[in-house]
């Protein structure tokens, strides 16, 4: 049994990290500055509101330093000017896949879109580039008044609805990152479910970048109303290219009292591409929300999804899992603030880190006074694969509340000799006692995802873990 | 007894084995044939749990010199999957968990390990469910998580349905009876028995007399300080029972015995 090697993946390539010769219908300027961002708004035909947001929020961004924290290294080597902050690749949204240009529409084909539409969604948003290229959703769903669409769409049909939250959850001057998408934000989804209707199939949204040095900035806000239900799933990748790519999403979700908001997300972009993200909901009483989130590509992932507990009774969930293969690092984690009697919160984070990878746990769990009866578990596992390997937790408890209850656990473990021996004497090979042996430690996050998705995970980790054995 | 064949089932030749640099097994000698049974009786701390890592090929356990032939093969170079492949079974005194892994999907790939091949569901299924009912566990056991918060006794008796499931033809089971009350010691043992036939040879490793009140050896041998100081037949577990270890330390000349 020989001590485990490292090589690189190469498999990405093939399934996912192909690219198609780049289309624009408009395409501008790399480089972000104030013009770029009244032209990009302008291109839109926006209100006015909506301009004046973004160029506030492009003075944030500016003034804004870099975090001087998770990897300052690769943060700093973010090369702003190469990047492109807008391409719209086509004229007009397609209803119909036939009205999608064939080398996108082939695209998502190899990634599998449309027939994981036919067999079990409720609705697919489906992004390239800048803009959304085809979106879709169940005749029923729209007769009970749910409401899907791409971030841009409904600026146009839903001005109030947008305008009421947008920005809400997550100001611009929250950090450097979404300063910088509600400066160029394009695209992204727009769901509103009204008062007690269940989504019961689930809506989701895929985001593909194509062109070299490209910018994503999409933007997400998600409405629960009262006793809604929603699961939204989000899927990303893109082709390897050798200079880097930029994706800084934000997203909004705002879950009214007794909602409950699943927001899965599969992270799997190619190798170059920075992945910046700000994620935050709040729950009200009685409401549920849970991110359940899966990061496996980019180069650097920094993203901590946050409840606000904001009612009684609310409950919070964040179940995620990172891998790291060489040269990646995932800084993900998660945050809790229960500002709300009786509110409970459950944190449960998995990393495995292979080769020179390295993740990070950072969290934070906050209760303020008067959150009494308040909740809160915290677990942390680390599973490293290689000597090189790393991992590192942050976890960051601020109570001031006496009457609650808060539990925090950790572990890291290098693969078990023991586990690894054990399979073995049963006649596994190295290379499938070592995926068995990761598959189940991801298993609690598997399970929860629909199966489906739970089949693509498990193939995803399996391709990351190729090589992973000498 | 069985007739004897050429090429014994397993030969261990004057054994010796370091763990990170101490001498553990000092000259161990041992042959098992096809169709027996041999039980290797010891104190705590002579090497039996070493003997047992040895012959699965764990890789912390350096052979410094000696052999260890399986079926006329030397096994040095050979990993622990290569061993299984080639009919080495080890029923481990304190087994694994593997969290998140289910003992179907665990059974499942083991199977198709030792065989090199996929095994039909519907095999798969009854293979296992007559001898889940022989263990007397319920079908739901498939379910859970392989060794996960599992109990001494569930533990022991995954280990003998790993056995019975991918057949081995040499089993080492090493203090199988470890931990168990009597009526699951009955259970496992009725399981080991099963398990016995011409074709193969099982290994018991223990510590006390009682699992050979359920068992019957063939031969049994008593290991002290990494060697075995003296082999004969089911009667030498009761002297040893009514004498201890003790009567069998004192400067005994390393006896390599070829069972008669």
């Amino acid at each position: 049994m020989s001590k485990p090697q490292v090589h690189v993946n190469e498999d990405y390539e093939k399934l996912y990290g192909f690219h198609m010769p780049e289309r624009s219908a408009f395409k501008a300027e790399p480089g972000l500055d104030l013009e770029k961002v009244k032209q990009i708004s302008g291109m839109k035909s926006e209100p006015a509101w909506m301009l004046q947001n973004r160029v506030r929020a492009f003075q944030h961004f500016e003034r804004k330093p870099m975090p001087t924290w998770a990897n300052t290294e690769l943060l700093n080597s973010i090369k702003f000017n190469n990047i492109f902050y807008y391409l719209k690749p086509m004229g007009k949204l397609g209803a119909t896949w036939d009205e999608v240009p064939p080398e996108i529409k082939e695209t998502f084909d190899r990634l599998g879109i449309p027939e994981a539409e036919r067999k079990f969604l409720a609705g697919v948003s489906a992004q390239y580039e800048s803009e959304s290229v085809y979106h879709s959703m169940h005749e029923d769903l729209a007769r009970q008044g749910v409401i899907f669409l791409d971030m841009d769409s409904a600026l146009k049909q839903q001005p109030e609805l947008v305008r009421r939250y947008f920005g809400t959850i997550i100001p611009a001057g929250d950090n450097k990152f979404a300063a910088l998408n509600t400066s160029v934000w394009s695209g992204g989804s727009f769901i509103y479910v009204p008062k007690g209707v269940k989504v019961e199939m689930p809506l989701q949204a895929y985001f593909r970048i194509n062109a070299k040095n490209m910018g994503q900035f999409e933007r997400t806000l998600i409405i629960a109303d009262e006793g809604a239900q929603v699961t939204y799933i989000e899927g990303c990748t893109a082709p390897t290219y050798s200079s880097d790519s930029l994706h800084s999403a934000v997203v909004e979700l705002i879950a009214l009292p007794h909602a409950k908001i699943r927001y899965v997300t599969i992270q799997n972009w190619s190798k170059n591409v920075y992945n910046l993200v700000t994620k935050r909901a709040v729950a009200y009483e009685g409401a549920t929300v849970e991110w359940l989130d899966g990061n496996l590509g980019s180069k650097l992932t920094m993203k901590y999804p946050g409840v606000y507990l904001m009612g009684r009774g609310a409950r919070g969930e964040v179940l995620s899992v990172a891998f790291a293969g060489d040269g990646q690092h995932q800084d993900a984690g998660a945050k809790m603030v229960h500002a709300a009697p009786d509110t409970s919160s459950v944190i449960t984070s998995k990393s495995i880190s292979k080769g020179s990878g390295r993740t990070t746990y950072r969290g934070l769990v906050k209760v303020h006074p008067g959150a009494t009866n308040s909740k809160s578990t915290v677990r942390c596992d680390a599973l490293m694969l290689n000597p090189e390997s790393r991992s590192d937790t942050y976890p960051t408890m601020e109570i001031d509340e006496k009457r609650v209850q808060i539990g925090h656990e950790a572990t890291v473990s290098k693969i078990g000799d023991e586990q690894l021996f054990y399979a073995m004497s049963r006649g596994l090979s190295e290379t499938e006692a070592m995926n068995m042996i990761v598959n189940g430690f991801i298993e609690p996050f598997v399970k929860e995802l629909p199966l489906e998705y739970a089949v693509e995970l498990n193939r995803l980790v399996q391709l990351e873990m190729e090589g992973a054995v000498g | 007894m069985t007739k004897e064949s050429s090429i014994p089932l397993l030969a261990v030749e004057d054994l010796h084995v370091s763990v990170e640099g101490k001498p553990i097994l000092k000259g161990l000698t041992l042959t098992v044939r096809a169709g027996e049974v041999h039980a290797i009786m010891g104190p705590n701390g002579s090497g039996k749990s070493t003997l047992s890592f040895c012959l699965m090929g764990h890789p912390k356990y350096r052979m410094t010199s000696g052999r260890i032939v399986y079926k006329g093969e030397d096994m040095l170079a050979l990993s622990p999957d290569e061993r299984a492949r080639k009919g080495i079974f080890l029923a481990f005194q304190y087994p694994t968990a593997i969290p998140g892994v289910t003992i179907t999907n665990f059974l499942r790939a083991a199977l198709r390990g030792v065989r090199g091949q996929d095994v039909p569901v519907k095999e798969f299924r009854q293979t296992v469910k007559a001898q889940l009912k022989a263990l007397g566990v319920p079908d739901a056991f498939m379910n859970r998580y392989v060794n996960d918060g599992f109990s001494g006794g569930e533990k022991k008796r995954l280990e003998i349905l790993q056995m019975a499931v991918l057949a081995p033809s040499l089993a080492v089971l090493d203090e199988t009876d470890s931990g168990l009350d009597i009526d699951a010691l009955k259970t496992v043992a009725a399981g080991i028995n099963s398990q016995r036939s011409p074709e193969r040879g099982i290994l018991l490793i223990t510590h006390y007399q009682r699992l050979l009140n359920y068992i019957k050896p063939d031969v049994v041998h008593v290991m002290v300080d990494g060697r075995v100081v003296r082999s004969g037949g089911p009667e030498l577990a009761l002297e040893l029972e009514s004498k201890g270890y003790e009567g069998f330390r004192p400067a005994v000349e390393p006896v390599g015995v070829e069972k008669s």
